[in-house]
C-alpha cells in the first residue's frame, strides 16, 4: 500500500497543537505505517513539497509570510485541515486585533524598552492589519477546534481522513476545548 | 396544575398533537415533552423576551418566524420545531454573536462552563464563516467582588432582568441598539461606583458566558450557579 504524504506546520501559533499531535504516543507507529511525514517541524525538509494529500496547519495568519506559505500549501494540498482554535478562529493572536498593528507595534517595542526603543524592521516578515484564521484566505477542508485539540481527538480525525472519510468532528472537540 | 375552567388551545408541533393553557408559550410545551430547542437569552425564572431569536419555530401557512420562549400556542397552529431553515438560521445567530465581540475562549473564565460554547457545538459551528469586527471594548473591575468583560457578553440580558425582576435593583439596563448595545450600570457609570448595586452576584451567576465573573477567577474556573432562580422566582410570586 503507497503512503499518503502527510505534512504539519505552524504559522501564527504556539506549537501546543504540535505537542498534542506528539501526545499521540505509541499511536503515532501506527500513523507512520500509512503515511509519510514529508514536511513538518519535525522533520527537516526546506521547503513544501507537490502533491501532499494531508496537512494540518496550526496558527493563525499573522504576517505576509504566513500569507504565502498558506497559498503555497493550498496549492499543493488536497485537503487542508485548520488545526487547532488558532487556525479556525485566530482564537490568542488575534487579541491584538482590536488594538490595530501600530498600536500593538509601539506599545511593544518603543513604550515597554527603555534601553532600545525601537520597531522591528530588518528580516522580519511585516505584521497583518489583524491576525485572522485561514479560512479568511483560502479553501479549508476540514475545521478542528480545541486549544489544544486532544491527543485522541486528533488521533480519530486524522485516522478517518487516512481512510478517506471526511469525520464529523463536532462531537469530539469544540473552541476551547 | 390547571386550575378548574381554564382554557386549553390544541395545537399539533412536528407533527405531533398537543395541548397547552393560557399561560404556557410554545418553548414551555416543547420542553414538557421532550422536544429540544435550542436557547441562549431564555432562562426559567424570568421573563421571556426573544432577545437572542435562537429559539425561532416555523408556524405553517404564515412566513414568519416567532420566538418559541415568548410565543403562546394558538388553536389549530401547526408548528415546525426544526427543519433545514432553521438550522441555517440558527448557526448564523450563533456565528454572528462569535463574529461580534471577541470570544477568545482558550483564556475565557467560563471556558467550558459556557453556554454560547456549548449551543455552537450543539449546533455544529466549528467555525465563523462572517468577518471577525473586532470592537474594542474597556473592562470594567471597578467592583469589588465582580468584574464584566464587555468582549465576551452576547446581550441577552438575562443580567438586566435578573436585577429588575429578582434582586429589584434595576442596576443594569442596555444603551445604544444593534450591534451597538451595551450592557451599563445605572447611568453608564463604573459598576464599583454604583449607588443601586446591593452586590447580590445574581447577574454574575445568569450569565451565559464569562462577560460577568466573580473576580478571582482564571481560565474555566467560572461555573455558574443557578439553581436559586426558580425557587426566588416562586418566592416572589408569593408562593411557598
Amino acid at each position: 500500500m503507497e503512503k499518503l504524504k502527510l505534512a504539519t506546520i505552524w504559522l501564527d501559533g504556539c506549537s501546543g497543537c504540535h505537542m498534542s499531535f506528539l501526545d499521540i504516543d505509541e499511536r503515532l507507529l501506527a500513523l507512520s505505517d500509512r503515511v509519510e511525514l514529508v514536511f513538518s517541524p519535525l522533520v527537516d525538509t526546506k521547503d513544501f513539497p507537490e502533491d501532499v494529500d494531508i496537512t494540518l496547519v496550526e496558527g493563525a495568519l499573522g504576517t505576509e509570510e504566513d500569507l504565502q506559505k498558506i497559498r503555497k500549501i493550498r496549492e499543493r494540498t488536497k485537503l487542508l485541515v485548520a488545526f487547532g482554535d488558532c487556525a479556525v478562529t485566530a482564537n490568542i493572536p488575534s487579541m491584538r486585533n482590536p488594538f490595530g498593528r501600530e498600536e500593538v507595534l509601539k506599545s511593544l517595542y518603543v513604550e515597554s524598552d527603555a534601553l532600545n526603543p525601537q520597531i522591528p524592521v530588518q528580516s522580519l516578515p511585516e505584521l497583518l492589519p489583524h491576525a485572522l484564521p485561514l479560512h479568511h484566505y483560502v479553501h479549508v477542508d476540514v475545521f478542528l477546534p480545541g486549544c489544544p485539540p486532544a491527543a485522541d481527538t486528533i488521533y480519530q480525525v486524522l485516522s478517518e481522513l487516512i481512510e478517506g472519510r471526511i469525520p464529523d468532528v463536532n462531537p469530539l472537540t469544540r473552541f476551547g476545548a | 396544575m390547571m386550575t378548574p375552567g381554564t382554557a386549553v388551545k390544541t395545537f399539533t408541533m412536528d407533527g405531533k398533537p398537543f395541548s397547552a393553557t393560557e399561560e404556557e408559550t410554545i418553548l414551555d410545551v416543547a420542553r414538557e415533552n421532550g422536544i429540544d430547542i435550542p436557547t441562549l437569552c431564555h432562562l426559567e425564572g424570568i421573563l421571556p423576551t426573544g432577545q437572542c431569536r435562537l429559539c425561532m419555530v416555523e408556524i405553517q401557512g404564515s412566513g414568519r418566524l416567532v420566538p418559541a420562549c415568548a410565543t403562546k400556542p394558538e388553536e389549530g397552529m401547526d408548528i415546525i420545531t426544526d427543519n433545514p431553515r432553521l438550522r441555517n438560521y440558527r448557526k448564523m445567530i450563533v456565528e454572528l454573536l462569535f463574529s461580534e465581540r471577541n470570544h477568545i475562549c482558550a483564556v475565557c473564565v467560563s471556558n467550558g462552563h459556557c453556554e454560547l460554547q456549548s449551543v455552537a457545538q450543539r449546533l455544529g459551528v466549528n467555525h465563523v464563516r462572517f468577518a471577525y469586527l473586532h470592537p474594542r471594548f474597556m473592562l470594567d473591575g471597578s467592583h469589588p467582588k465582580y468584574e464584566v468583560d464587555h468582549n465576551r457578553c452576547i446581550l441577552c440580558g438575562r443580567c438586566v432582568r435578573v436585577c429588575e425582576e429578582i434582586e429589584g435593583a434595576h442596576t443594569r439596563d442596555l444603551r445604544n441598539r444593534g450591534i451597538r448595545t451595551m450592557v451599563i450600570t445605572d447611568f453608564d457609570t463604573p459598576w464599583g461606583e454604583s449607588p443601586t448595586c446591593t452586590g447580590c452576584g445574581k447577574c454574575v451567576h445568569v450569565c451565559p458566558t464569562g462577560a460577568l465573573a466573580e473576580k478571582g477567577k482564571s481560565v474555566a474556573e467560572m461555573a455558574k450557579r443557578r439553581h436559586f432562580l426558580p425557587y426566588l422566582a416562586m418566592r416572589r410570586r408569593g408562593g411557598k
